[in-house]
């Protein structure tokens, strides 16, 4: 079944930069999806346009049976709850514990105190931080960080995570403690597509991967074909 | 309970955020401070120069002199009359003889001139003193007093009553119209000042609809730190105005330069100039607020 189907999304920014053109793509629940391509592709904008932080000019963008382009704004929310989203600058509140990082995404929705602590240990412990939810970001490496932003983002159960170069800031080793803890949380049954431009991971993961060239589809590798012919401007 | 839950969460996190970011808080409220400061004393400037009017107005009186010769019976009549002249608030009668003991009380040269005069041979005249309920129909209620028969001449300071009270009807207007424009202002320049504490705030709005908060969700805790703010902004200018205007009145026996101005009592009037600035500083604060993350809300 799929949990995504695009049909026909085309974008066209504001200063007349076309992003995307005529794109189609389904992706299946529980998969594992990299988007590849140079800088300026449009990878950026198809994810945004996935959690509704950009909205196509033309087509339709279906997520678990829904056309997010036709969601009013004000009802934008109840798809970010179904959809986890993970940066590659983190976006932790530099403020605000580990613990507190995670439980924010949790206590917008009036959970009761006793759940929400379970639920966060819970996925704190997945991603391996449980002995330090009292530290603050600065405290902590920018592995660790990292998966602080992926427990928030997959606390409350999404069926969906998208993460936008969760490892450009991280070096190789702590690129594939994430990466492992990804596949951790794919295994789970949580659906993943992540953008990337490390040409290693795709390598070593192989996983289906897409290839966008100037706003279009240039090749789609199904599960274990990727070579990286790909990345050029890496 | 769910919604019970979001609402106490957030004003714990109000709580929290104004603490926690403290030094932009410090800029917010201390902007409603010196904001509320100019307002309170706006306020209480124009409630005294109204009082001030208003005290002036009543004092003025229309003098009605009766004719000489009026019988008890006439002067009864005169009475019933201007009773009932539409405007007319409340009146004295002062009978010649009562005049005259007057007047020879004041003086021995009065005392020794008027011990001769009985009843009928006074030539003064007895007098009615109207006062009227709103100052601005004085000479309509002279004019139609003076109509009457058996009166005289009726006197109550042409020309200068109606200058002072036009003078005192701009000094109102004016007065008011500053207060509302001083708080309009602060409106404004207290939600500017919100604006740019928030926009430091963007990332944790930009994470909170990341995550799934609704506009209202994410409107609310802003607000409710802005009713904070609000409220520790006017904590000082409440202090000024109570301990302050207390001190003045203290200090100048109630009364500025001559018993002719007096300044209104402390009690109750700085209790409700302090409820004022309360209310203007919740309301500005929450205006502020909202209006600052409400840009941010645009998708």
């Amino acid at each position: 079944m799929d949990l995504i189907q695009i049909r026909g999304v085309k974008k066209t920014y504001k200063n007349g930069v076309t992003a995307l053109y005529d794109l189609n793509l389904d992706i299946k629940k529980g998969d594992f999806v990299f988007v590849i391509g140079s800088t300026g592709c449009g990878k950026s904008t198809l994810i945004k346009m996935l959690y509704r932080e950009e909205k196509p000019d033309k087509g339709s963008i279906v997520i678990g049976g829904k056309n997010v382009v036709k969601l009013r704004n004000n009802k934008v929310y109840k798809l970010r709850r179904q959809i986890g989203v993970v940066f590659q600058d983190f976006k932790l509140l530099p403020k605000l514990t580990v613990y507190e990082n995670v439980a924010f995404a949790l206590e917008i929705f009036g959970l009761p105190k006793n759940e929400i602590y379970s639920k966060v240990i819970k996925v704190l412990d997945l991603v391996g931080l449980k002995n330090k939810a009292k530290h603050y970001p600065t405290q902590l490496s920018g592995g660790e960080q990292q998966r602080v932003a992926i427990a928030r983002a997959i606390v409350n159960g999404p069926k969906l995570l998208i993460c936008d170069e969760p490892t450009g800031n991280l070096d190789e080793n702590t690129s594939m403690e994430i990466m492992n803890v990804l596949e951790e949380i794919n295994k789970l049954g949580t659906t993943i597509i992540m953008v990337t431009h490390d040409r290693e991971i795709v390598d070593k993961l192989k996983k289906r991967t897409i290839l966008l060239d100037s706003g279009r589809i240039l090749k789609d590798y199904e599960k274990g074909t990727y070579k990286h012919e790909g990345i050029k401007n890496n | 309970m769910k919604a019970l839950r979001i609402i106490s969460r957030n004003i714990r996190d109000s709580f929290k955020s104004v603490f926690r970011n403290f030094s932009l808080s410090l800029a917010s409220i201390s902007c409603i401070t010196i904001t509320l400061i100019v307002v309170s004393i706006s306020i209480i400037l124009s409630y005294n120069v109204n009082n001030f009017a208003e005290n002036v107005e009543k004092d003025v009186t229309i003098v009605v002199f009766l004719d000489t010769n009026i019988t008890p019976e006439e002067k009864d009549d005169v009475e019933d009359l201007i009773k009932k002249i539409e405007g007319v608030d409340t009146y004295t009668y002062q009978s010649k003889g009562e005049i005259a003991k007057e007047m020879m009380e004041s003086s021995d040269v009065f005392n020794n001139i008027m011990s001769s005069w009985d009843d009928e041979a006074s030539p003064l005249q007895s007098t009615f003193q109207v006062k009227v309920k709103n100052i601005e129909q004085i000479g309509d209620v002279a004019k139609k007093i003076k109509k009457l028969d058996h009166v005289g001449t009726v006197k109550y300071g042409e020309g200068m009553v109606e200058q002072l009270v036009s003078v005192f009807e701009i000094v109102k207007k004016v007065s008011i119209g500053i207060v509302i424009a001083l708080i309009v202002v602060t409106a404004f320049l207290i939600a500017n000042t919100i604006k740019i504490t928030i926009f430091s705030r963007k990332r944790e709005i930009e994470i909170m609809r990341l995550v799934g908060a609704s506009n209202i969700n994410i409107k609310i805790p802003f607000m409710v730190e802005g009713l904070i703010l609000g409220i520790l902004g006017a904590i000082i200018p409440i202090i000024i105005t109570t301990y302050g205007y207390s001190a003045l009145y203290n200090n100048f026996d109630g009364q500025l330069f001559s018993p002719f101005i007096k300044l209104l009592k402390p009690e109750p009037f700085i209790f409700y100039v302090s409820l004022v600035l309360l209310v203007i500083g919740i309301l500005v604060g929450m205006f502020g607020s909202w209006r600052a993350v409400k840009k941010y809300l645009k998708i």
